[in-house]
């Protein structure tokens, strides 16, 4: 697909970009139809996706809706550097990363171990009602969720009456700070361990059976065919789904946190992307919030793009 | 031998126990919102733990739900945010991939750089804000709509989907003078069927379930979608309005019950349909992953 032209004249840049230009020219005429129906496409990208970035730069001014996005002052760093400093910043940073390496260790692996034991059922009745109730809860709306886990902590509540019994203090769960990461990583897991383990069983589906069959003739047991065949079998999956983990490191599913938080818990449940929405949509701190949802951004990113050249250094997996 | 399969037997006990206890933990708290939905409202906020079985069987909550106009225009509001959205999805959504799944288009590549890049990088909350908020699209009904027109990740799917098709129908299509609008909707579209079923599943979902930028959105409460009707009943506990007449007291054990009515009444339209869309949907996320 190279420029056919262009190599017996490499020495010449201005004569190839020439080239370029004059092929683009005939593709654009040529495929002009086509280009017409990118242009909403690419109206939405440039508007709904780019727009926010271009927008972003109000981290970087003293917004004023009045005076706009042009016409607001430049203050530099400021917001980062009041943001940094303040009493919030350690609070948010260490709520997020916590929250998300505890999802990491226990929501991560949690439809993995699902998969390959759904993986051994043979019995295909009971694999499917497995299947289908355990994909179940994906499909019910987050707000549901949280109205039930709210419900069930309270005191009295379901959940609460068992803690109770086990010598608990029967005060609603949801106002002690110590008990919120644990409340959302349960919860978590249980709504979406079903429904994320289908991917892995469709990487389970095309692992060579001739292995499995020579596995078991070199008298392997069930658990150690698991570990040896089924497990190395979907590890190429499973690098993938954890390099797109940690591009989100900092990006925990704020919906719920802002769901289920309260004041009471901030001390272990604000995070970054809850502290954003409240400062900047509750109390019109535009600016300053825009500087953290920027931090967040680029943080996220830049982890990213670590795992991603770890990955590809260390197991040839990589996303791009 | 005999070693062995009683090994083998153990473990198969091991994982069909796991996987019940699974399956039972997992169905167990929507079984006792559903029994307590239909179960007298003293005998709620009064016992305490696990439910067998609905008590004193009545509809009291039921009633109170559906007589509350707020669950009436959320659905409605839902309904057109549904259909009008998924809709426009699902025209920008073909309409890109078709031209990114074209051989021979010298910008297609630059295109798909510019689309990926959004998968990763965002301007955040506030600009995304701002920007809603200058086209004009606040406290409108378009709100959750036309911010939303594509999800790249379903884009990439089906343009991968678009590319598997035959280029010999396109230059059949083509000879008998097709353009590419016709190619797109007579050929092309017809065709990926199975794929399209799941885009609609995937975007109707998301419409049905999307709550936070409606929430940030939308502040006239005429134009509340269920969700956040649902909200306020759940999270924010306001069922005060709900139950009329009685006392202090009947209202709050009413209010009790009204919640788990009100978690019913939103979520049973979609448990009943999902035994019939879960493989379209089992579906998706495979050829999703296997691109992914």
């Amino acid at each position: 697909m190279r420029p056919s032209a262009s190599p017996s004249h490499a020495g010449k840049p201005v004569k190839s970009r020439e080239i370029v230009v004059s092929r683009l020219v005939k593709d654009l005429a040529l495929n002009k139809y086509l280009y017409m129906m990118m242009i909403p496409v690419l109206a939405y990208y440039i508007l709904f996706q780019y727009g926010p970035m271009y927008g972003a730069i109000i981290a970087f001014k003293e917004y004023s809706p009045i005076k706009g996005i042009v016409g607001s002052e430049w203050v530099g760093l400021a917001h980062f550097q009041s943001f940094f400093e303040s009493y919030y910043f350690w609070r948010i940073l260490k709520n997020t990363l916590l929250l998300s390496l505890y999802s990491l260790c226990f929501e991560f692996p949690a439809p993995i171990i699902l998969a390959l034991l759904i993986n051994e059922v043979r019995n295909k009745r009971f694999k499917s009602i497995v299947q289908s109730v355990t994909y179940m809860p994906h499909f019910i709306s987050l707000i549901v969720i949280c109205g039930i886990i709210k419900d069930f902590t309270n005191s009295g509540g379901l959940i609460n009456t068992f803690i109770t019994y086990l010598g608990g203090d029967g005060q609603a769960m949801l106002q002690k700070p110590e008990l919120f990461r644990s409340i959302y990583i349960i919860s978590d897991i249980w709504q979406g361990m079903g429904w994320t383990s289908i991917i892995y069983l469709a990487a389970l589906m095309n692992v060579d059976q001739e292995q499995f069959e020579a596995a078991r003739i070199d008298g392997a047991g069930r658990l150690r065919q698991i570990w040896n065949v089924s497990l190395p079998g979907i590890l190429p999956t499973i690098i993938i789904m954890l390099i797109l983990r940690i591009g989100n490191l900092l990006s925990v599913g704020f919906e719920k946190i802002i769901l289920l938080y309260n004041p009471a818990i901030y001390d272990t449940a604000d995070v970054i992307s809850s502290f954003v929405y409240r400062k900047g949509l509750l109390e019109f701190g535009w600016s300053y919030s825009a500087a953290v949802g920027l931090f967040n951004s680029v943080v996220n990113l830049i982890l990213l793009v670590l795992a991603n050249r770890l990955s590809k250094k260390f197991s040839e997996n990589s996303l791009w | 031998m005999t070693k062995k399969s009683r090994l083998e037997r153990t473990f198969d006990v091991c994982l069909y126990t796991v996987l019940s206890v699974l399956v039972v933990i997992t169905l167990y708290p929507l079984i006792y919102v559903a029994f307590a939905s239909i179960s007298d409202a003293a005998y709620i906020v009064a016992h305490k733990g696990i439910l067998w079985k609905p008590v004193g069987v009545n509809f009291e909550a039921y009633k109170s739900v559906f007589a509350n106009d707020a669950i009436w225009s959320g659905y409605k509001n839902t309904l057109f945010i549904i259909v009008f959205g998924v809709i426009l999805n699902l025209f920008m959504t073909s309409l890109g991939a078709y031209v990114l799944s074209r051989k021979n288009v010298m910008l297609n590549k630059p295109f798909m750089i510019f689309i990926i890049i959004t998968m990763f990088f965002h301007g955040g909350l506030i600009p995304f804000y701002l920007v809603v908020k200058g086209v004009g699209l606040l406290d409108t009904l378009w709100a959750p709509i036309i911010p939303f027109a594509i999800n790249t990740f379903n884009l990439i799917i089906l343009r991968t989907s678009f590319q598997s098709i035959p280029d010999s129908l396109e230059e059949a299509a083509k000879m008998d003078g097709a353009n590419h609008l016709v190619i797109l909707f007579r050929i092309i579209l017809p065709l990926s069927l199975p794929i399209m079923a799941v885009m609609t599943l995937y975007y109707a979902v998301d419409k049905w379930n999307g709550w936070f930028y409606s929430s940030i959105f939308i502040s006239d409460r005429d134009l509340f979608p269920l969700q956040l009707v649902i909200r306020e009943i759940l999270i924010a506990n306001s069922t005060e309005g709900m139950s009329s007449g009685g006392s202090g007291n009947d209202l709050f054990q009413i209010g009790e019950t009204i919640k788990y009515a009100t978690i019913m009444v939103s979520t049973l339209p979609i448990l009943m349909v999902y035994p019939y869309l879960q493989r379209y949907f089992v579906k998706g996320v495979m050829v999703g992953s296997l691109k992914g």
